[in-house]
């Protein structure tokens, strides 16, 4: 019975934990996207609610709350419905293994960053889903769009992931950040570095590779349809997604929590935005590729890339 | 303890229901997306079985494979497959029961295999199964069975561009 107690009591702390975490982030995520965007446009951005509308996004939330839900005449309403949760289920799970700080972690599983991918390809299928359960062809399109294309950019994902994985000898996240007590992997493995935050920035759907709900040609793709609350739960698993690439870029390339001075926590947060600004200047600096641009970079460069720098870095772990 | 062992009881009655339920939408349902996204939640209840006998290695890897990359390539088939919107003939006897005795036959020649062997608990075998042994195992004592098992994809890989490439020709033709 105290077992159960215990158990009951981590995992309901941990959930709580993690939704706030996942709510703040997007929150803060969002001010941040409209604030970078403004000032490499030229202009203030938002500034009239909070300082330096940092409270924009509250009432923009407090706005989508309100709103109704619309579901489509002809829409597969049950599929719909499911869609949202889908995207959003896997997101959570994801934080169960991430190590914010050498004693802030809910688990150290031995499949850790295993588990990241697994669930992460889960929000394909939701995409697919609501895509497919619109019945809208608009939306369709976006969700076809975005399966090729994580079909090729998950490929050079893991096999970056693997270079450094076979280098360390261990699927834990914290045995990976151990490995990197005097040099950050980030040293060894550029390449691989560059290959996982260009393939992460496909991954979370971002510009330039946004094809999938690219705005002036798909109405904004797979999410057409859905209003108010259901919407929402789709943009705070983007932006969720986006914190977890690049906490999980954090772990593999650059030290995880380490850092001098400063809290382990602080560090690690610090790496995530950082990471998180650069792929927000990514997207208001590039313009939208193509999609056989799109398709033509993931398996005619990424992939073979990827997989020569795999190949290097087992010769140079044999070698040495 | 007991509350423990009623606890892995639930759970494992869950994963049953949901692999079981998953099986009946991706058998018995008239809409092909359907049948896929019940293909896929009986590939999650499986990767749930996997998880339940202690090996997440596996269970992680069924998720990675079978939800994410199999069910996503079955999607994709469908996508250019005859339009999803027109009505379906309905199933023909004797497909329907080709098919039965297909499965069958794999549940009757899978149900003597599990009864003929001789199953070791856990704890008495007493083995490693880390990943690293499952690794080892695969490049060493079943390294027959691995090579067989790319050689299959390998075919398979071939087969689909040899399609492919037939299908382009006779557009441009």
């Amino acid at each position: 019975m105290q077992f159960l107690l215990a158990e009951g009591a981590r995992i309901g702390i941990s959930l709580i934990g993690v939704i706030g975490l996942v709510s703040i982030n997007a929150l803060f995520l969002i001010w941040m996207e409209r604030k970078v965007s403004a000032h490499i446009q030229l202009r203030p951005g938002p500034m009239e609610v909070g300082f330096h509308g940092a409270l924009q996004t509250i009432a923009d939330a407090l706005k989508l709350i309100g709103k109704e839900l619309i579901t489509p005449e002809d829409a597969d309403k049950l599929i719909y419905l499911l869609a949202p949760i889908v995207m959003f289920l896997p997101v959570l799970v994801s934080f169960i293994v991430i190590p914010f700080s050498p004693t802030l972690l809910i688990r150290d599983l031995n499949v850790g960053i295993l588990l990241i991918f697994a669930f992460s390809t889960m929000a394909v299928l939701a995409i697919l889903m609501a895509g497919w359960s619109s019945n809208n062809k608009y939306s369709l399109l976006g969700a076809i769009r975005s399966v090729a294309q994580t079909i090729a950019y998950e490929i050079p994902l893991l096999i970056t992931a693997m270079s450094v994985i076979i280098m360390v000898g261990s699927l834990k996240l914290t045995d990976i950040v151990a490995y990197q007590a005097t040099v950050w992997n980030v040293l060894f493995q550029p390449l691989a570095f560059i290959l996982f935050i260009i393939c992460g920035t496909a991954e979370t759907n971002r510009a330039p590779f946004d094809i999938p709900e690219a705005e002036s040609e798909l109405v904004a793709g797979f999410h057409t349809e859905y209003s108010g609350m259901r919407f929402a739960i789709f943009f705070l698993a983007e932006y969720t997604n986006m914190f977890i690439v690049s906490a999980v870029a954090t772990v593999l390339f650059l030290g995880g929590w380490r850092g001098p001075i400063l809290p382990p926590l602080v560090w690690f947060l610090l790496k995530v935005y950082a990471i998180i600004f650069l792929m927000m200047w990514f997207r208001w600096t590039f313009p939208r590729l193509r999609f056989d641009q799109l398709i033509t970079l993931g398996w005619k460069i990424l992939i073979p890339l990827s997989l020569a720098n795999l190949i290097l870095t087992a010769l140079a772990i044999k070698i040495f | 303890m007991s509350g423990f062992f009623t606890l892995a009881n639930l759970s494992f009655l869950l994963i049953l229901t949901v692999t079981f339920g998953g099986a009946l939408i991706a058998v018995a349902g008239r809409n092909i997306f359907h049948n896929v996204l019940g293909l896929a939640l009986s590939l999650f209840g499986v990767a749930g079985l996997y998880l339940y006998l202690n090996s997440p290695f596996l269970a992680m890897m069924q998720i990675l494979i079978y939800v994410g990359a199999i069910c996503i390539a079955i999607c994709f088939a469908i996508m250019l497959s005859e339009p999803l919107y027109l009505p379906r003939p309905p199933r023909k006897p004797a497909k329907l029961a080709a098919a039965g005795l297909g499965a069958g036959l794999v549940y009757f020649m899978l149900s003597m295999l599990v009864k003929k062997t001789d199953w070791v608990a856990a704890p008495v075998r007493g083995t490693d199964w880390s990943i690293a042994t499952i690794g080892h195992y695969l490049l060493t004592r079943y390294a027959l069975i691995f090579e067989l098992i790319s050689l299959i994809l390998l075919v398979a890989m071939l087969g689909a561009i040899v399609n492919a490439r037939a299908g382009r020709g006779s557009a441009e033709s």
